[in-house]
């Protein structure tokens, strides 16, 4: 007979017969930035676990390098990152220099800076704008890739490409700066400073709705941080103020006036996902100062010719050598082993993201699904380099 | 039915003789076919103007290749829809899958058979107008957990879920605030509370009651917003995270279905926020409800500020949707039930109280000073901001030329 009794607890929410579901976010799903596939563990609109399964663009790129010659690596090393090509090749070939004792020019090393960072703010304006899509806004992401082109014009004026540039070369770059680049870079950094910077925060990073929606979650505290290995601006939002620009400057960095941004937590706890977007957008004002800098300089500099000291065959000493610089995002490290030949023996990749994702599970648990949405966007993978 | 009659009658003298089964046909089918014409096409017209409006907010041109200014574009993207294979997965639970996109439907069109366009332009006055609509426009929330449910996909399923929640938590404040004008009139018949509100726009609900009916009505919009899914309460659709919602499975003819439902849709909340706080059908001034033109004589100009009102209302929830994130499902809720709802029911209380007090059943003694400065005090901003904003467009691309010399 159904007492009072049996009948609340038939009533009690915590006794009803519920399932956990599991649900396949990609490979192919528009927010998860490339083929990255998450298996999610979720009961109701709450993710109890969260898997990603990585490899679904994996195109043997450091196999390739072993049966291609040092110059030959930079187009597959330009096709890593494919958002931020100019720092996958710039890091490649410092590393070889490192190891052939190459030391560039002055000015083969600012043209290098100044490409960097230019690809620095084209990168950013990828990684905020698709955030902003990521969160529902449309019309942001727009607006920040019609200022990339311009930036991707200047790229396509230097050396033909507009994506994948095969610039860098080892002992120095493929092209010259064209004539009127300065001007024109100093106009688009303008506009960048006066219209486009203030409105994006206008428009949306200090919008309510996209406030409240990313500043209390996905909280990587500075420990999980750092025992996973986020590097960049990943890192950066964290609180933690690492950048080898800074901390072991290459080409020059060590004379150019810029600041660390690091997540301050404005309206939650630091290291958000907010703060980590945050940190790329105003790497993208630092890095115009940087360029408005370079640009001074390269100004004074006596041009040199930029294939000066390429060797007629790139044949590094047999040896090995780690090298890591700052790439869009993060610190992307080259372990190069020469065996004295033409090809390299070995190279090995140590790529940012691929450490990013490591801490996602940690990060997921617990969420909802829409947060899970906006902690991959936070992070800013490019699969290409993940997989590589 | 009666104007309609009255209307055949005076086009063919003959058919006040024919047997009445045919007249009554007749009169049912005409205002059905010209409302059910209306409201099939005109999301062809709703959509192209999404598209070029967002393409304006968006730096680009947005359609211009088909027909003149891109004009046929939606026309030839309707026809490719139709002709197009509706796949159906292998899991598909057939006959749910099929009636979920008519349910849809069903909800979005009935609501217009109760719209006035005009003091007889109206294919039924029904006395319980507003209930009617309220009631009708639920039922596509069924049809969109059906869709959910029958696409046996659980990117479905969750939009499904999150549509219904959606729902039933913004139906309860959107009903509340309803119930104002339901009170200050007395009736629920749509063509009651919009002669309710003759006189020029003072007399609007929008202006009753100074600070308490616009943000009653503000209310009701972002309820309206919500039911009608679109952004920033686009949760279950939300590209980004469920790919399509309750519509990922559906292609061809079933998905421009739910497409035109929800363009229906939001023409339906504009049209209810118009009637009940706009004016509905009724002009600004007494004096431009009607057009004296030569040899024509008067022509009644209701359907014109019908449309023209409920359609700035849609142009509102246009851009909203290209200028806001969405928000997330929690937040959704908060928004409904811990903000709209305990205004909403203030409202309720406090309007109802001053209906019933003597001094203030009409109105608060400053509301008539209210309308017009308000309203003009706004179109000045309005075109304040799009002078400022061609202004910076125009040096911006000046500052372009300059570069690109």
């Amino acid at each position: 007979m159904a007492t009072p009794e049996t009948i609340v607890n038939e009533w009690d929410p915590d006794a009803l017969d519920t399932d956990e579901m599991i649900l396949q976010m990609g490979p192919q799903h528009p927010a998860t930035h490339g083929v990255l596939r998450v298996e999610l563990r979720t009961d109701g609109e709450i993710v109890k676990a969260a898997r990603p399964h990585i490899g679904y663009l994996h195109r043997c790129f450091e196999k390739h390098c072993e049966n291609v010659d040092y110059n030959g690596v930079m187009p597959y090393a330009d096709r890593m990152d494919y958002c931020a090509a100019m720092g996958n090749t710039l890091g490649f070939a410092l590393a070889v220099e490192k190891l052939h004792g190459i030391q560039v020019s002055p000015y083969v090393d600012t043209v290098r800076v100044i490409m960097a960072e230019l690809q620095r703010i084209a990168s950013h304006t990828v990684a905020v704008g698709t955030y902003t899509m990521d969160i529902g806004a449309f019309t942001p992401f727009l607006y920040l890739l019609r200022d990339r082109e311009k930036i991707l014009d200047l790229f396509e004026w230097t050396c033909g490409a507009r994506l994948l540039y095969n610039y860098n070369w080892v002992g120095g770059v493929s092209h010259d700066l064209p004539e009127g680049f300065v001007r024109a870079t100093r106009d688009l950094l303008r506009e960048f400073d006066s219209v486009t910077y203030p409105e994006l925060l206008d428009l949306i990073i200090h919008n309510r709705i996209f406030v409240r929606r990313l500043s209390h979650v996905g909280v990587c505290s500075p420990e999980i941080a750092i025992s996973h290995d986020l590097t960049g601006p990943n890192l950066r939002g964290s609180g933690i103020a690492r950048d080898l620009r800074k901390d072991e400057p290459y080409c020059g960095y060590e004379n150019y006036d810029f600041e660390v941004c690091v997540g301050k937590g404005q309206y939650g706890p630091v290291g958000s996902c907010f703060d980590r977007n945050w940190v790329r957008v105003v790497e993208m004002r630092e890095s115009s100062k940087i360029l408005h800098q370079a640009l001074d300089r390269l100004e004074k500099m006596e041009r040199t010719d930029v294939h000066e000291k390429v060797p007629k065959r790139v044949k590094p000493p047999k040896g090995e050598v780690y090298f890591r610089s700052e790439a869009p995002r993060g610190q992307l490290g080259y372990y190069v082993v020469s065996d004295g030949n033409v090809n390299p023996y070995r190279v090995k990749v140590k790529s940012p993201c691929f450490t990013a994702m490591s801490a996602f599970h940690h990060l997921a648990k617990g969420m909802m699904i829409a947060d899970i949405i906006a902690l991959i966007g936070s992070f800013d993978i490019v699969l290409g380099e993940i997989d590589r | 039915m009666d104007a309609t009659y009255e209307y055949l009658v005076w086009l063919l003298p003959a058919a006040a003789s024919w047997p009445s089964w045919l007249v009554a046909a007749i009169i049912t089918a005409l205002p059905a076919l010209a409302c059910f014409m209306f409201m099939s096409l005109s999301p062809l017209i709703y959509v192209y103007a999404e598209r070029k409006v967002s393409a304006f907010m968006q730096d680009r041109i947005g359609p211009n290749r088909v027909g003149p200014i891109g004009l046929l574009q939606t026309l030839a993207d309707t026809i490719k829809l139709l002709f197009k294979e509706a796949i159906f997965p292998r899991k598909v639970d057939r006959k749910l899958f099929v009636l979920a996109p008519i349910l849809v439907n069903v909800g979005a069109f009935m609501p217009f058979l109760v719209i006035p366009w005009g003091g007889r332009l109206q294919p039924a006055d029904l006395n319980v107008g507003v209930f009617y609509v309220v009631a009708i426009a639920s039922l596509s929330t069924v049809g969109l957990i059906m869709a959910g449910w029958a696409s046996n996909n659980k990117y479905s399923l969750f939009g499904g879920m999150r549509s219904a929640a959606q729902i039933v938590s913004y139906e309860i404040p959107a009903m509340m605030i309803l119930l104002v004008p339901v009170m200050i009139v007395g009736s629920l018949s749509l063509q009651d509370i919009t002669m309710a509100q003759y006189g020029g726009l003072p007399n609007w609900f929008l202006f009753r009651y100074f600070p308490l009916m616009p943000i009653a009505f503000l209310v009701f919009f972002v309820a309206g917003l919500a039911e009608t899914n679109r952004a920033p309460f686009d949760i279950p659709e939300a590209e980004s995270e469920l790919v399509g919602g309750f519509h990922t499975e559906y292609s061809g003819f079933f998905f421009a279905m739910f497409f035109m439902a929800e363009y229906t849709e939001m023409f339906v909340i504009s049209a209810t926020a118009t009637v009940l706080f706009l004016g509905g059908y009724l002009a600004p001034h007494p004096a431009l409800q009607q057009l004296d033109l030569p040899l024509v004589g008067a022509v009644p100009m209701g359907w014109f500020w019908m449309w023209f009102k409920a359609w700035s209302l849609v142009f509102v929830m246009m851009w909203l949707r290209w200028t806001l994130p969405r928000s997330r499902v929690d937040q959704l809720m908060h928004i409904a039930w811990k903000v709209l709802l305990p205004i909403a029911l203030v409202l309720v209380v406090v309007v109802g109280g001053l209906v019933l007090w003597p001094p203030t059943a009409g109105g608060f003694p400053w509301d008539r000073w209210v309308g017009w400065p308000l309203t003009l005090g706004l179109f000045a901003f309005l075109l304040y901001v799009m002078v400022r904003a061609v202004q910076w467009s125009r040096r911006r691309t000046q500052e372009l030329q300059a570069v690109s010399r």
